[in-house]
């Protein structure tokens, strides 16, 4: 028996659909064997990864909020690559958003009023966009590699905020431990229904960003610029449209909203800055964005999907003594299925007999 | 070369019952076909008749539903190309397959097997490019050869496999009329060899003149079988398209000889912007209202890098060296250009004229979407969908775009029906100035027809239109004036009563016009 691929005349909008269930029904085969394979009991394993979590609605809140910064940062994401620029920066991004957004509080701790959180929140989209334009500006002046730019631009802000938080913005009461001033009410995000868990307002942004790109995205003159240049960019040129501009497009706004994401991180759900604010939310948001299907709303799904991911593996650490490292095998696993069965969209599998091809000749 | 000895009467192949199903679409239903030894036959059929798709089938890239393929009397499967090069098959498709960013010897290598050297893959090419007369530096990248240089690597990327059977698909549509018969003598002297030719072409003066029989597909179905050489030109298309084709009426021109001019280039120079890209010299033109200015050219002399020039995607030096309706547009991208007036179609269809993925509804935004910023896009930057959805209709219905689907995918439908909606999208706008690259390339003689009528139709209307094109017979149907690209500088229009094909032929291979060189045919 044989194995093949056949291209279909036209792509199926079906598969397109559904290959990311498919994929993520693989993915809980193959960490079922895993799981038999360390030992552990697999049912009970992925009860305690994926369905657990979703049982008590203190763990719903932990899930709205580890998905929350996914979903904000997936959707620019998924922006920048449908516009073939390929930003790899995101957690750098994000965590420049946290640091600027924070310098409010932190640097005049005195400025407590109703403008505080806007003002945080701004500043942290622009931190951001700040961060997210230097690759975009090394692409479109020197045509430097945009993966390796953005990439690198990571280390460099991890750095900077260890750097920050242990130096010039540590809390001078803080018996030397590294970490600002804990946030005045004023500078904190808050909670959505506080008498059912921690939920925050990032959640409410979140789902805001991602409904009102998708209606750029699918709707508007700029969405359909964003698709033309990344899926043909002469066509683009033909149209007007300038690829340069559209790399600081796509760069500022995704760098703009993972900022936001760091922001709301920092403000809504830790309270200070740290020396790391965040347990790689900006990679994360990668698989997120692929598993959404770049659309920003499929974002919304895929996000819920990969907290999940997060809490499971906290959740398997404690009940089964799993290391929690295995969570990052199951997102690996889940972005290398999903990318595997894009191809299902736009060829069949077809399974033939042992018959060899071109005997005859 | 023919291991076997011919016991089969003759035939080298012979295809039956050959049905090909898209859905529900039968692109080829119950087709027949037989290839004798030694002839050149032809396969002739309006675009969608199924001609691709039987070629494919029997070069393997698609497999048939049902029927059965002979080949020296032996049934065979042909699953995939290098099966079908095996055989004996080659072919040089009407869309290329070449990797632009390797050189011609490279792509060549790619096909044959592995243990050769690029070396003498070069030296083999260099030496078949000078025996059949397609003058081609193997060492060139691809990605700055013209369309015309490019079809060369498919003919010797074919020819380098000794094939018996060779499919080629249009193959005189980039070529001028010297280079035409010169790569009818290769013909001639491959079919002396007793090589099979399968030849798809519309034009049917050559079709009548090359080959010994012909087959003609409609609607998927074999409707005729014929002897081109007893038949005519008309007979033959009439066969094709089931009805009478409408020859282009051109009223004379009635535009007045001192009317401002609506585009006028000045003394356009354009620097190269690659390794084998042509510079542009001192190109001056103007073009009136009402009058069609034809530009003819051998592949390759800088058309291109000209049609980027004018349409804005490529921008001048000085704002006066292009004029639109009186305005200096030299330093204009290419939406102020069409705000001023002017519309433009490229001469490759799919990834410049239209995004392939997309939709014929999102193609139309693609060129329209400022020309046309009110109607088509509402407040906010939110498309106008009805809007759009009409206009393409419009479009459709004017041009008989014929199409699978309601609003398909670009890359769904057939290059000609394609051309038709590219062309019909800019003249739905009816602009003042109309620039096309190639109109009717790898199109049937039915839409043709329909493509050049309309030109025609927008130039009587008052508009200014110019067309950039490597066929002649083309350029002799529809321009008031002909000029001639060769090596970036242009000659100086002359009137269609004064042109001829040799004095046009003259001009492309080079010569100074008045100056007739002894040798006057040999252009390579």
């Amino acid at each position: 028996m044989r194995l093949q691929l056949v291209r279909r005349p036209q792509h199926s909008s079906l598969m397109a659909a559904v290959s990311p269930l498919i994929a993520f029904a693989l993915t809980l085969i193959i960490g079922a064997i895993i799981f038999i394979a360390i030992g552990k009991p697999p049912g009970a394993a992925l009860y305690a990864y994926f369905v657990a979590p979703l049982t008590e609605m203190w763990s719903l809140h932990e899930l709205a909020i580890k998905a929350s910064p996914l979903i904000i940062i997936a959707v620019g994401l998924s922006v920048a690559y449908l516009s073939n620029n390929w930003n790899i920066g995101a957690e750098g991004q994000f965590i420049m958003g946290g640091i600027f957004g924070s310098l409010i509080p932190i640097v005049f701790p005195g400025f407590q009023n109703v403008l505080t959180l806007p003002l945080m929140i701004l500043f942290g989209i622009l931190g951001g966009m700040a961060w997210g334009a230097i690759p975009a500006f090394l692409k479109t002046r020197f045509n430097t590699n945009e993966i390796l730019t953005s990439l690198m631009l990571v280390y460099v802000a991890q750095l900077f905020l260890d750097w920050l938080a242990r130096g010039w913005l540590r809390d001078p009461q803080g018996y030397a431990f590294p970490g600002s001033i804990r946030f005045p009410p004023a500078a904190t995000l808050p909670e959505i229904a506080p008498s059912q868990g921690g939920a925050h307002y990032g959640l409410v942004f979140a789902l805001f960003v991602a409904v009102a790109l998708w209606f750029v995205m699918t709707r508007t003159l700029k969405g359909f610029e964003v698709r033309v240049m990344g899926a043909s960019p002469r066509a683009g040129r033909f149209a007007g449209f300038s690829s340069k501009r559209m790399t600081y497009f796509a760069f500022l706004l995704s760098g703009g909203l993972a900022g936001l994401a760091g922001i709301s991180e920092v403000s809504g759900a830790i309270g200070q800055l740290r020396e790391t604010i965040s347990p790689g939310y900006g990679f994360t948001a990668i698989i997120v964005a692929f598993l959404g299907r770049l659309n920003p709303l499929g974002a919304v799904v895929a996000g819920f999907v990969l907290a999940l991911t997060y809490l499971g593996g906290e959740a398997a650490q404690i009940s089964l003594g799993i290391s929690d490292k295995l969570a990052r095998v199951f997102q690996g696993l889940l972005l290398f299925l999903v990318l595997a069965c894009d191809t299902l969209i736009y060829y069949r599998v077809r399974f033939s007999a042992g018959r060899k091809a071109g005997e005859a000749a | 070369m023919t291991g076997e000895t011919a016991t089969t009467g003759g035939m080298l192949l012979e295809a039956t019952g050959i049905t090909k199903l898209f859905g529900a679409l039968r692109a080829c239903d119950g087709v027949d076909l037989s290839i004798r030894r030694g002839e050149i036959h032809s396969l002739l059929g309006e675009n969608g008749a199924g001609k691709s798709t039987l070629v494919k089938m029997i070069f393997g890239s698609l497999e048939p539903n049902a029927g059965e393929i002979r080949w020296k009397g032996q049934p065979v499967r042909v699953t995939s190309p290098g099966i079908a090069r095996k055989l004996g098959i080659g072919m040089v498709f009407q869309h290329f397959s070449l990797f632009e960013a390797l050189t011609a010897a490279e792509n060549i290598a790619l096909s044959l097997d592995k243990t050769t050297p690029l070396s003498a893959i070069a030296a083999k090419a260099r030496a078949l490019s000078n025996e059949y007369g397609l003058p081609l530096d193997p060492d060139s990248l691809v990605g700055d050869l013209s369309v015309g240089e490019r079809q060369r690597i498919e003919i010797i990327r074919c020819l380098l496999q000794e094939p018996d059977l060779i499919i080629l698909d249009e193959p005189t549509s980039v070529l001028t009329p010297q280079e035409a018969d010169k790569l009818f003598v290769t013909l001639e002297r491959l079919k002396g060899e007793g090589r099979s030719i399968l030849y798809i072409s519309h034009r049917l003066e050559e079709v009548k003149r090359l080959c010994d029989r012909a087959t003609v597909l409609r609607h998927g179905k074999v409707v005729d079988a014929c002897d081109p050489r007893r038949e005519t030109a008309t007979s033959l298309a009439r066969m094709m398209v089931g009805a009478e084709v409408h020859a282009v009426a051109r009223a004379a021109s009635a535009h007045a000889a001192d009317a401002a001019p609506l585009l006028e280039l000045h003394s356009l120079d354009r620097a190269p912007t690659g390794p084998f890209s042509i510079p542009l010299k001192g190109v001056s033109l103007a073009v009136r209202p009402g009058e069609v200015i034809g530009i003819a050219g051998v592949a390759g002399n800088g058309q291109g890098e000209l049609f980027e020039a004018i349409s804005g995607e490529a921008l001048q030096p000085r704002a006066a060296m292009v004029t639109i309706r009186g305005k200096q547009a030299g330093q204009m991208g290419i939406t102020a250009r069409r705000l001023a007036g002017a519309a433009f179609v490229p001469e490759e269809r799919l990834g410049h004229g239209a995004a392939p993925v997309m939709r014929l509804s999102e193609n139309l935004v693609l060129s329209r979407h400022a020309t046309d910023g009110r109607a088509l896009i509402g407040r906010a930057g939110v498309i106008a969908r009805g809007a759009v959805e009409a206009a393409t209709k419009r479009i459709n219905a004017a041009m008989d775009v014929r199409k699978s689907a309601e609003d398909p995918e670009a890359s769904a439908l057939s290059g000609g029906n394609l051309q038709k909606f590219i062309i019909g999208r800019e003249l739905d706008r009816s602009p003042a100035v109309m620039v096309v690259n190639q109109p009717t390339w790898g199109v049937d003689a039915g839409a043709a027809a329909r493509i050049r009528q309309s030109l025609i139709d927008l130039a009587r209307s008052g508009s200014a239109v110019l067309v950039i094109s490597q066929d002649l017979d083309e350029l002799f149907e529809i321009s008031d004036a002909i000029a001639v690209m060769h090596n970036g500088t242009l000659s100086k229009p002359m009137p269609i009563a004064e042109a001829t094909y040799e004095k046009i032929g003259l001009l492309m291979g080079g010569a100074e016009p008045g100056h007739v060189p002894h040798d006057a045919m040999g252009l390579s």
